[in-house]
């Protein structure tokens, strides 16, 4: 929730008017935490510690910190392939999040589900999950439970631009608003699905102007930039916590790296990623703290060398942990029944 | 094989044929358009389209959107109206999005309908477990798609089915499903070049034996012959075949190989409960080869449980070779 309302000078970003420093500062660490797990993520994935694939956010974190900033432990997301910045976002444990990679028993799946379907239930994070456009519905649901229990809890649903094209997409916005369900839905559109840009696979300039189909707000926000996310996604969780409804917001961004272990880059430059590297969004956003008195040189050394850690630790506990028992493949198929 | 002009015969991968085979029905035929989801300049996600987009264009080689369900009724759409398209799913997990065309539509129009039309569509599911994509990315689907009338069902084993098959399935006027397992696409095998089918509806005797008879399908085929080779030493002479088409089904093949061996053991990598070892076993039961069985049917398929992302445990989940011989050598020396 923002720590503060008042209107203060408006030349001053929404984020520092709206967050108390600490807030912000741990922000700015949920952030290098991200890119600094996922490059750990990276680095053990070619030491060919990580089975199977994983798709990296490196170069979104703004989106996924800035979202979640009015959130709270009972508030919910869903997210996507590219969650792990999502689950970090949410307050997940590292250490459980790399047991996962590295297919443990003490991973967030117990080593079922892998980088793709990691879940953090007791923080809000319902999961990542592997179809695109899956978990849009289930927010929808979520949303329905918050409302019909009157729990007060919103739920924001991240997306890609490439989920906006699946049935499930248009199907769930409609019931969201016909049934005034508090959903905020989180497009993170970094331009292309897989190797098709949007400019390919969407007849709309806009994501955003897919809400007007479906009677809600939808705002198109610089998706780099960590005030301008928080503004527009604090401003929708104050509705959907007044029980006006549902939302889309598009943050424009990119992601840095290919698509998944498998991509060739063909679809676009080098020129274009080294343009958008140079709108880093860490980079903006320790800036902007620097601007304002939040933090210094020194302070940001510091956090950086702190996150080092934090990582080293993560992987060094995963490393650590036990495999599951073969015998246990087929556990958690079925609840247990439990004696009455 | 009914082979027209191969006479060229090279070592070429499980995914070079099959995209060897779409390069011919493209080059051959102007109705034919391949549409899925990065199946252009990215290639497809296991690079079975590769670089055709450059030889035959975006108009040709269409990127749909992330839209399985839309994107396989255009393609249904399509095949309805004129052209052949082949459709590719990037995993055959996400058949699950697109039911309702491929069930209820293609499957169904020309029945409905009275005879009136066709549905000449093609459609490819990379298929089965082995890659760490877990419960979702790891699925065999086919016997879903078995249950339907309507549908054909193939899954190539080899390099050389591979394009043949597609070839067939091209030019069927009916809607053809091909699962492709994963782990096959880097295979190698000897294909011959130029123009040739692989027959529908018949299954391949892999491997002759007396004692017993495998029937598998896709990967199940490579790793059966691995187990049948290493009975061999025993003394245990298997009888290994390669199903290939799951609907509809060569009875005529099984059948004989059970009359003569006396013994059955199914072996596929989806879920064993309702699989494609139920229909088999129970075409044996049904038949004159009931008979002639010395011994219960054995049926080796995955475990009741979706595919974990673990590599042990996904190994573990589905059939292996060493499960295979000790079924195999159960039955043979009478034990089952
Ligand atoms: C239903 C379904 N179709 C296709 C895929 C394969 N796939 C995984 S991610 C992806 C691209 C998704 O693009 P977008 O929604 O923009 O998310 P991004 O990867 O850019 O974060 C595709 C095609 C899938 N997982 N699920
Ligand atoms: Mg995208």
């Amino acid at each position: 929730m923002p720590d503060s309302t008042v209107a203060a000078d408006r030349n001053v970003p929404y984020a520092i008017r709206a967050y108390a420093p600490e807030r912000l500062i741990d922000a700015l660490r949920k952030m290098y935490l991200i890119r600094r797990f996922e490059e750990g993520a990276e680095d053990s994935y070619t030491r060919g510690l990580i089975h199977g694939t994983m798709h990296l956010s490196i170069g979104q974190e703004a989106s996924a910190v800035g979202a979640c900033m009015a959130l709270t432990d009972d508030d919910k997301i869903t997210s996507t392939h590219r969650g792990h910045g999502h689950c970090v976002a949410k307050g997940a444990d590292l250490g459980k999040m790399f047991a996962e990679f590295f297919g443990k028993e003490t991973g967030y799946c117990r080593g079922r589900g892998g980088s793709m379907h990691i879940a953090d239930v007791e923080k809000g994070n319902l999961g990542a999950n592997g179809i695109v456009g899956g978990g849009i519905p289930i927010a929808v649901g979520a949303a329905l439970s918050a409302k019909r229990l009157g729990t007060g809890a919103v739920t924001v649903c991240f997306f890609g631009d490439g989920a906006n094209n699946e049935g499930a997409f248009h199907e769930a916005l409609n019931m969201a608003s016909i049934w005034k369900l508090p959903v905020i839905f989180v497009c993170e559109n970094n331009r292309y699905g897989m190797s098709t840009s949007t400019e390919r696979s969407t007849a709309v300039k806009s994501i955003a102007d897919r809400a007007a189909a479906y009677s809600m707000p939808g705002e198109r926000v610089d998706g780099n930039d960590f005030s301008a996310v928080t503004e527009a996604v604090d401003a929708a969780v104050a509705r959907a916590r007044n029980g006006e409804g549902p939302s889309l917001i598009e943050n424009v961004t990119y992601r840095w790296r290919g698509h998944s272990k498998s991509d060739r880059n063909r679809y676009r430059t080098k020129e274009e990623i080294a343009q958008w590297q140079e709108r880093d969004p860490i980079a903006r956003m320790a800036a902007m703290l620097k601007e304002h008195g939040i933090t210094d040189d020194e302070g940001i050394a510091a956090l950086e060398k702190d996150v080092e850690q934090a990582v080293e630790e993560a992987i060094a506990f995963a490393k650590d942990s036990p495999v599951p028992r073969i015998e246990d493949a087929t556990r958690d198929v079925h609840t247990p029944k439990v004696a009455a | 094989m009914n082979a027209q002009a191969g006479i060229d015969v090279r070592e070429i991968s499980y995914a070079q044929a099959i995209r060897e085979a779409m390069d011919i029905a493209l080059a051959e035929d102007d109705r034919v358009i391949l549409m899925g989801e990065d199946i252009g300049v990215y290639g497809g996600a296991f690079q079975v389209t590769g670089d055709l987009v450059d030889k035959y264009g975006t108009d040709r080689v269409m990127d749909t959107p992330i839209s399985e369900l839309g994107g396989a009724g255009v393609a249904v759409g399509a095949a309805l109206t004129g052209l052949r398209p082949i459709f590719e799913f990037q995993f055959s997990d996400f058949a699950t999005l697109a039911m309702e065309q491929i069930v209820n539509q293609a499957a169904k129009v020309r029945y409905m309908l009275g005879g009136a039309v066709s549905v000449p569509v093609v459609m490819r599911f990379p298929a089965g477990s082995g890659t760490g994509a877990a419960a979702q990315h790891s699925q065999s689907l086919e016997a879903w798609l078995g249950h339907v009338p309507g549908l054909k069902v193939v899954q190539p084993a080899t390099p050389e089915d591979a394009k043949g098959l597609l070839l067939a399935a091209l030019d069927d006027p009916d809607p053809v499903m091909i699962f492709e397992h994963k782990l096959l696409y880097k295979m190698k095998g000897q294909v011959p070049s130029g123009r040739y089918t692989t027959p529908i509806g018949k299954a391949a005797v892999r491997r002759e034996g007396s004692h017993l008879t495998i029937v598998a399908t896709a990967i199940m085929v490579h790793k059966a012959l691995e187990a049948a080779k290493a009975l061999e030493d025993e003394g245990i002479e298997a009888e290994v075949i390669d199903l290939r088409t799951i609907r509809p089904l060569d009875r005529d093949t099984v059948l004989a190989s059970v009359r003569k061996t006396g013994k059955l053991l199914c072996v596929y990598e989806a879920v064993k409960t309702l699989g494609i070892g139920a229909e088999v076993s129970a075409m044996v039961a049904e038949s004159d080869a009931f008979d002639f069985l010395d011994a219960p049917i054995v049926r080796l398929g995955g475990a009741e449980s979706p595919i974990p992302y673990n590599p042990e445990l996904e190994k573990a989940v589905v059939p292996q070779v060493p499960d295979i011989i000790e079924a195999a050598r159960g039955l043979a020396e009478g034990r089952v």
